[in-house]
């Protein structure tokens, strides 16, 4: 029995990796869920906007790094990012402007807007594509590491051993402060409020006042931020591609799904329950069993519950789960 | 202008622009594009089943095409000496065993629901079935994927003649249809979509990873053909006589002859399934579809189960799917799980549904053919565009580079464009269904 490294094998190999993924999908699912929240909709666009914002965010690295500016040890992505958001929310300010506004005086059933997001889907993959190509990018520079596995055995003296990578501190401080700022907003500030007022019954809040346009626009700027933020930290921790963040969809609707559609509070835990899922069935549990294991009862095979090519399927799987068994999601989202 | 003059000039249009193309180019590019532009229409057909009766939105149509395509792999390719002794057996034995402990499961569960025991029994009763299926299956997918595997290392098929593997084809969709209808109808619209995405990007990770089903990505090639290799046509002296009295090249002759075969048995499918539809949508089951679409709460409080209707008509439309997926296997005579893409297997399909006009069978062919030339055609004129566009800039510099490489991307903004400017200008399409 060697516990110690089992966890440290565990901490390794699942735990970090899954918090980190875990909120990079919680942001994405933040903005999906936002989205349908205020405007009833599931926007397909949104994994393209997510590629969009983080296609503008290199564009910027990369006239940063040529300027020599840099904040090392820090990545430049980081300073970039106001350059991402804005192009975002510019870009989505002028599809709500000239494709969904049109539709909202007139009362349409939600699965034009749907189509219609799936057009532009299409034009934002295309923009994409065309700007900065279908390659695999890494854009991270600075630091790689908080402290590398070596360090870490130097500093235990364990035989398994812990890499911390800067990557996935920046996710995990970066998604802590955006979701905090998040609830502050929607729960403290008076167009946070109207915001939720809007989501809970739209006609009533148009009874009490409240702008129905500028509740949008501010939903779709929120989106977009949050959008941008999620695909620069997934390709700050791995890398950027713009089919991976069309293939984001999924993870990231059903994380949304998970915790209930337009239920912001509930994206957060959605995004870990999805993220955890995928890592834990498709991580071979050789390792942490042979330390846990007494000797001679070493497993022979990998202890994988499915292969790696099948994470998908594992999000799905999850998906069909809960609309199964809670179809409103674990934290009751909008049914109608 | 009556509606169907319209018509007919839309189809004239959209046949003027083949023929151009056979002028300009090629007969050979031409005929390309029809039967593409056939298979197109028969996949927009079943989409429009589904969205135009019913107003189902399934967004996993890639993956109803793919296992079309499974299909001709497992019924028209010889079967691999050996691979069933090896392990087949066993592989179809774990199978059955896995769905087995998982209709247990669901029986279970209707049974205990609630207990606190029943959910550790239903726990107990996965992860036992679990280890035990994979327990029974690895070994055996580890000894058929060690069967000559440059060339096999997967079961094989049944033999049979390719043509049977077209309905087959639609077994498959209909159930795998069946599978997600179930769980997803009757839910809320946007959860189909949902699900629908989902159950397609699986059955291509299915199809590239169980190398024991279809080699996964090392491909099949060679799946027999349902008409006569165009070397053999060369050899044939009728048809060599025949091509010389035509005045025409051997080669290139025999190329045209295979793809007007295809096209022939395509247009007959085609034919058939508009036929069906048509009497399908006039006959009592037809109205009572089109009541449901009109008025959900209405046709419901006539007594009609309307999910039921739903995943009826959804099992239906994705069977559709199967048989076109299927066909296009046939067509290209290999099964490339890799080349399986959301853009060009579902999302195009939606774009000439919704062209064509939803609800309209008329529609989604014109759509297919329209949209079909579209997407081939886009490519070479962006590309002929942006060398205009970049023409004052200096040869070799890499912005130009860029920009020429990139113009093919051009096609996903065209289509884009077109589906959003047809969804606010025009959202019946080019020809409104009724």
């Amino acid at each position: 029995m060697d516990i110690l490294n089992a966890l440290v094998a565990f901490a390794n190999f699942v735990l970090l990796p899954g918090m980190t993924y875990g909120c990079q999908l919680a942001l994405g699912a933040l903005g999906a869920t936002l989205v349908y929240g205020i405007l009833r909709f599931s926007n397909f666009a949104h994994g393209d906007t997510m590629a969009f914002g983080t296609m503008a965010t290199i564009l910027a690295t990369w006239g940063l790094q040529a300027a020599g500016v840099s904040i090392a040890p820090l990545p430049t992505p980081l300073i970039a990012l106001p350059f991402g958001f804005a192009a975002t929310v510019l870009m989505v300010l002028a599809t709500d402007r000239l494709v969904y506004r049109p539709y909202r005086n007139r009362k349409v059933a939600s699965i034009t807007l749907v189509m219609t997001s799936l057009g532009v889907m299409f034009v934002m993959g295309g923009l994409v594509r065309i700007f900065i190509g279908v390659d695999d990018r890494q854009f991270a520079d600075g630091a790689r590491f908080v402290f590398t596995a070596a360090q870490f055995r130097t500093w235990t003296g364990l035989g398994e051993t812990v890499a911390l990578r800067t990557a996935q501190v920046i996710t995990i401080v970066a998604t802590a402060v955006a979701v905090g700022w998040l609830h502050w907003f929607l729960t403290r500030t008076r167009t946070g409020k109207s915001m939720r007022a809007f989501s809970d019954n739209e006609n009533l809040a148009l009874l009490s006042g409240i702008n129905p346009e500028r509740v949008v626009m501010i939903v779709w700027v929120l989106s977009a931020m949050l959008a941008t933020l999620a695909g620069v930290l997934y390709g700050l921790d791995k890398s950027f591609r713009p089919i991976t963040y069309f293939q984001l969809l999924l993870p990231v609707f059903a994380a949304a799904v998970v915790g209930g559609l337009g239920n912001p509070l509930g994206a957060v835990p959605g995004g870990f329950v999805i993220a955890f899922s995928e890592v834990l069935f498709t991580y071979s549990f050789k390792k942490v069993a042979s330390y846990l294991l007494p000797q001679g009862w070493q497993p022979e095979g990998l202890l994988q519950f499915l292969a790696t090519d099948y994470k998908i399927a594992v999000s799905f799987a999850v998906l069909v789960l809960v609309l199964l068994f809670r179809p409103t999601g674990i934290f009751r989202g909008k049914t109608a | 202008m009556s509606q169907t003059t319209r018509n007919a000039l839309l189809f004239l249009l959209v046949g003027a622009l083949i023929v151009l193309t056979g002028l300009t180019q090629s007969w050979n590019a031409a005929l390309t594009i029809v039967n593409m532009g056939l298979l197109s229409a028969i996949m927009a057909l079943g989409v429009n089943i589904q969205w135009g009766y019913a107003g189902l939105y399934n967004v996993g149509t890639m993956g109803f095409i793919a296992l079309g395509g499974l299909a001709t792999v497992l019924v028209a390719m010889d079967p691999v000496p050996g691979a069933w002794q090896a392990g087949g057996l066993r592989i179809l034995a774990a199978l059955i065993f896995g769905g087995a402990v998982i209709a247990a499961a669901a029986l279970l569960y209707r049974r205990l629901a609630g207990s606190l025991s029943g959910v550790l029994a239903l726990a107990v009763l996965l992860v036992a079935g679990f280890v035990f299926y994979r327990w029974v299956l690895d070994p055996a997918v580890a000894a058929v994927e060690a069967i000559n595997p440059a060339l096999q290392g997967n079961i094989g098929g049944l033999g049979l003649p390719v043509l049977l593997s077209w309905p087959v084809g639609g077994l498959l969709a209909a159930g795998a249809g069946w599978l997600i209808g179930k769980t997803a109808l009757g839910l809320r619209s946007d959860y189909l979509a949902i699900a629908t995405l989902g159950i397609a990007e699986i059955v291509i990770a299915v199809m590239k990873n169980e190398e024991w089903l279809d080699r996964g990505v090392k491909n099949i090639v060679d799946i027999p053909r349902p008409v006569p290799y165009e070397i053999d046509l060369q050899a044939n002296e009728t048809f060599l006589s025949l091509v010389s009295a035509l005045g025409a090249n051997p080669a290139s002759a025999s190329a045209i002859a295979v793809k007007l075969l295809y096209a022939a048995m395509f247009l007959v499918v085609l034919l058939a399934l508009i036929w069906l539809s048509n009497a399908a949508l006039h006959s009592p089951w037809g109205r009572m579809m089109r009541a449901i679409r009109d008025n959900e709460v209405a046709a419901a409080a006539m007594g009609k189960d309307v999910t039921r209707r739903h995943l009826q008509i959804f099992v239906l439309g994705c069977a559709v799917l199967g048989i076109a997926g299927a066909m296009l296997a046939t067509m290209e005579s290999q099964l490339t799980p890799g080349a399986f893409q959301p853009m060009r297997y579902t999302f195009l399909i939606w774009v000439m549904v919704v062209v064509g006009g939803s609800g309209s069978n008329l529609g989604s062919v014109l759509g297919g053919f329209l949209i079909w030339y579209l997407w081939v055609q886009v490519e070479p004129w962006g590309t002929g565009l942006m060398r205009l566009a970049t023409a004052g800039m200096a040869d070799g510099s890499p912005l130009k580079h860029h920009l020429v490489e990139s113009a093919a991307h051009m096609r996903l903004v065209v289509m884009g464009a077109i589906l959003i400017l047809m969804l606010r200008f025009r959202p019946q399409g080019l020809i409104p269904g009724k």
